[in-house]
């Protein structure tokens, strides 16, 4: 048996032994580096570098420490886009930056996805919470899109959603963070929606309930996702230190979230054209 | 001898029994009084309630309402239980009223006021409004019982009136609820959930009621119409499936609707509260508590492991209820 084998051994055991124990950290939020870094990132990263190979551009526009909130869409049924986007910054970040997403309700009330996204970091969507985490200099994540992002049929694919009242950009003023951008190419088409079963959906407490050309006709294979080519772009940072005062001014909000989504939705179409086809190498 | 009668309500419980004793040993406190849970209910004989005797007897500046509580273990029934945290703590107030002597009340509250919902921020500050209407009866009863302080510091604005939100208890030797929670051969969790929990060491809570009840007066006397909030716990959080880890249980998830079933069918005793607090758990944030008082409790995870840990030899069966 070659030594590095045997120290990936000692290693896993190692980490199982602790975990069993019980002897390991996690922040008031819940957020479990440990599990988040040897566990969830590896299994992650099968899928970030073979399956969708993404491509990271524009990291320089994120810090290297401090608060900066991160707005990027939303698509592909399921939140792939943002596990992606968080092993990104990870991996790909000279930082090694943890994001910390922010999520709906519904994530937080479902069994076992609740539990998930809270040790890999994730949060309710709300004022207060996203107010701490940036004060406290972390990276925050969110989408504004929401379900109707994830959930939109696929005919309106890299089409932005509506981006709501712009609370996100509330909590950014208010903590004096930049706004960055992020444009995300690839996840629409890992799950392509073509229906939605409301009568389903209604019926399991779901937002929507997707069909797809493989889901739910072939069972658990339809819930493969598609093998498309990804690229992640970062936008060039909005400055708001010096903006405090409009925290609170609804308009100023609105407009300002708009200019946000105008500038991902530049940066989705010149990434488009940029990678051509969708299942390209 | 010189410093201010302290009248302690729930003295008969372990933390209301530590507390008297430490007041007892200070200097600064002139003499310390105590009432049982059931004084407060007492009837009045002759027109004049036990608590008013008491307050005036003893020439009472400061009270100590240690009575709000959520085990139903040692009370006959949940309505008895009830009876004692609300209109308890609304006799207790109506005699502090009347008292010409009391210039300050502290009361113990709970985190429990927060309630625990799906919509709730992830930790709470004492601003935190409730965003959805609280289903247990425990929760009720602390929020209505602190409904009553509020009024009472409305009224009286020259008393000086504390809230102490306390997390749950812990203790080597305190038999509570959460004691006796972890001691279960099967720790009942609701399955696809691990929630946050926050701890306070019994030892803390004794520090911090005793700070409370003798820090001096402000110069010149402050006129509040508000009382004065603070949530008082281990700084940090543990996700419940690590407690019961370090606590050597076993943990037994169960599903959400069979819990509730259970608990409905009256076969396992897990109020609605309890349901809600094992889905999303419950954390505070004690930073105002450190800045005004400058106590620092022990951190939830130390304070856990001084407990429950290896080392602690903590034995159940010799423990004393809080």
């Amino acid at each position: 048996m070659s030594s590095r084998f045997e120290d990936a051994i000692n290693k896993v055991f190692d980490i199982v032994e602790r975990r069993l124990s019980g002897d390991y950290e996690v922040d008031e939020f819940g957020f479990d580096q440990e599990l988040t870094e040897e566990v969830v990132a590896p299994a992650l990263r099968v899928l970030y570098r073979k399956w969708f190979r993404v491509e990271m551009h524009g990291l320089e526009h994120v810090p290297d420490k401090g608060g900066a909130l991160i707005v990027g869409n939303h698509s592909g049924a399921i939140a792939m886009d943002a596990a992606m986007l968080q092993l990104g910054l990870l991996d790909d970040h000279p930082a090694r930056r943890h994001l910390r997403l922010l999520g709906a309700d519904f994530v937080f009330k479902t069994p076992l996805l609740g539990e998930y996204a809270r040790k890999t970091g994730a949060t309710l969507a709300c004022n207060p919470d996203a107010e701490r985490l940036l004060t406290a200099g972390h990276l925050v994540g969110v989408f504004p899109e929401g379900f109707k992002g994830v959930g939109k049929p696929v005919w309106d694919r890299y089409k932005l959603q509506r981006f709501g009242r712009g609370g996100f950009v509330a909590a950014a003023l208010k903590t004096g963070v930049p706004i960055i951008p992020v444009s995300i190419v690839g996840a629409e088409e890992i799950y392509p929606i073509i229906g939605d079963i409301k009568p389903l959906a209604r019926l399991l407490g779901l937002p929507y309930f997707p069909v797809t050309p493989t889901f739910p006709w072939l069972g658990p294979l339809g819930a493969v996702p598609l093998p498309s080519k990804w690229h992640i772009e970062f936008g060039e940072p909005i400055d708001t230190s010096d903006m405090a005062d409009h925290a609170d001014d609804p308009m100023e909000i609105f407009n300002l979230a708009d200019q946000v989504k105008e500038s991902i939705q530049q940066t989705i179409h010149k990434l488009l054209e940029k990678r051509g086809g969708a299942f390209q190498p | 001898m010189t410093g201010p009668a302290v009248l302690v309500t729930g003295a008969d419980r372990y933390l209301g029994g530590r507390l008297a004793a430490r007041l007892t040993a200070d200097d600064r406190v002139a003499r310390v009084m105590t009432a049982a849970t059931d004084d407060l209910l007492s009837p009045a004989s002759n027109g004049r309630s036990k608590l008013t005797e008491l307050l005036a007897d003893g020439r009472v500046c400061t009270v100590v309402h240690l009575a709000i509580g959520a085990s139903t273990s040692r009370t006959r029934s949940r309505s008895e239980l009830k009876e004692r945290n609300v209109i308890g703590t609304m006799q207790l107030l109506a005699a502090c009223q009347r008292s010409p002597h009391v210039r300050r009340v502290v009361v113990k509250s709970a985190a429990a006021a927060y309630g625990a919902s799906i919509r709730d921020p992830a930790i709470f500050t004492e601003d935190t409004e409730l965003r959805a209407v609280p289903r247990g009866e425990y929760t009720k009863d602390v929020l209505d019982a602190e409904g009553y302080v509020r009024g009472f510091a409305r009224r009286r604005p020259e008393i000086e009136v504390t809230v102490l939100r306390l997390a749950p208890l812990i203790g080597p030797k305190a038999d509570t609820a959460m004691s006796r929670y972890f001691a279960l051969p099967l720790v009942p969790t609701v399955l696809g959930f691990d929630p946050r929990v926050q701890f306070l060491h019994i030892d803390d809570a004794v520090d911090v009621l005793h700070h409370a009840t003798v820090r001096p007066h402000p110069e010149p006397p402050e006129r509040h119409d508000r009382p004065t909030v603070l949530n008082v716990g281990g700084p940090g959080a543990m996700p419940l499936s690590q407690a019961i880890r370090r606590a050597r249980g076993i943990a037994a998830p169960v599903p959400e609707f069979a819990l509730s079933g259970l608990a409905a069918l009256g076969s396992i005793d897990v109020s609605r509260d309890q349901l809600d607090f094992l889905r999303y758990g419950r954390v505070m944030d004690v930073s105002r508590l450190v800045e005004t008082y400058g106590i620092n409790p022990l951190p939830t995870p130390e304070a856990f492991d001084a407990v429950f840990g290896a080392k602690s030899g903590t034995e159940f069966g010799t423990a004393e209820e809080a």
